[in-house]
């Protein structure tokens, strides 16, 4: 008769907390989420195998190349002779900064050496290719 | 003025019984437009400008791209075209009997960005740390 008595309390999960618990994965949600801020252009990345993940956001500028031979960094198209300010700025505000490269799979060699040579006279030597990954 | 106080009274506190119910739908749109989307690529790390060395010709393995892709390995007169997929037991065996070996990848100025990916993910792949990019030809 006791054990009976006993079992009759405990009745149903307690959901007094489940609004705390709902707001604290809102708030994960709200802080983790980036509203893009560039928009890029139109292109087809790479694919490559043997990729490793860009670390963070922060330390990263990106640079699109289009197969038509457009180049755009913040969403602002420039020529080629251009990168190099732009990219001289960025490197003095931040000297861990990596230069993504988001070129079109298409897009000729011509146009890629040539941002190297850019970013090797803004002395922002680190570069990732950025590539998707190849199944 | 008795009714007019009983009216007022029901509307004392603001319902709370749809709060999960907003949050949940809040929480949702969170989760939908979330993107966790991390960038992934081949890193590389440029020489810097005016910092030209010479290296002695042994030293050097030449990998040549062209414009249509295809790609050959050597130096000097010892060149052989090699499928892009054979690249990296071929980087492997030359790296086993030189562990000093300098990779160059010289392209086309034509040479499709694809192609080049590929030549640096073998490389990569292969465990090639000293990979030098030359001007491109023509």
């Amino acid at each position: 008769m006791r054990l009976k008595q006993k079992t009759k309390t405990v009745s149903g999960i307690p959901t007094a907390s489940l609004p705390d618990i709902i707001f604290m994965l809102l708030i994960f949600f709200m802080v983790v989420t980036v509203l893009r801020q560039y928009q890029g252009l139109k292109l087809i990345l790479p694919e490559a195998r043997k990729i490793s993940k860009l670390e963070g956001k922060r330390h990263v500028a990106n640079i699109w190349a289009t197969k038509e031979g457009v180049i755009s960094i913040d969403d602002r198209i420039m020529e080629m002779n251009q990168v190099r300010n732009v990219m001289y700025d960025k490197r003095k505000n931040d000297p861990q900064i990596v230069a993504s490269v988001k070129a079109d799979r298409q897009a000729e060699m011509k146009l890629i050496t040539g941002i190297h040579q850019e970013l090797r006279k803004a002395d922002a030597l680190k570069v990732n290719y950025s590539a998707k990954t190849r199944n | 003025m008795l009714t007019a106080r009983n009216r007022k009274r029901p509307g004392g506190e603001i319902p709370t019984a749809s709060l999960p119910d907003i949050v949940f739908m809040l929480l949702v749109f969170f989760l939908v437009t979330t993107t966790i989307d991390v960038d992934k690529g081949l890193g590389l790390v440029l020489p810097a400008e005016g910092n030209e060395q010479e290296v002695s010709k042994k030293n050097i393995t030449n990998i040549f791209v062209n414009a249509s892709g295809k790609v050959a390995i050597g130096s000097g007169d010892d060149l052989r075209i090699v499928e892009i997929r054979d690249l990296r037991q071929e980087v492997s065996n030359r790296l086993l009997a030189n562990d000093k070996m300098i990779f160059s990848v010289r392209t086309d100025s034509r040479t499709k960005y694809q192609a080049y990916l590929d030549v640096m993910d073998q490389l990569k792949m292969a465990n090639a740390k000293r990979i030098s990019i030359a001007e491109p030809e023509g």
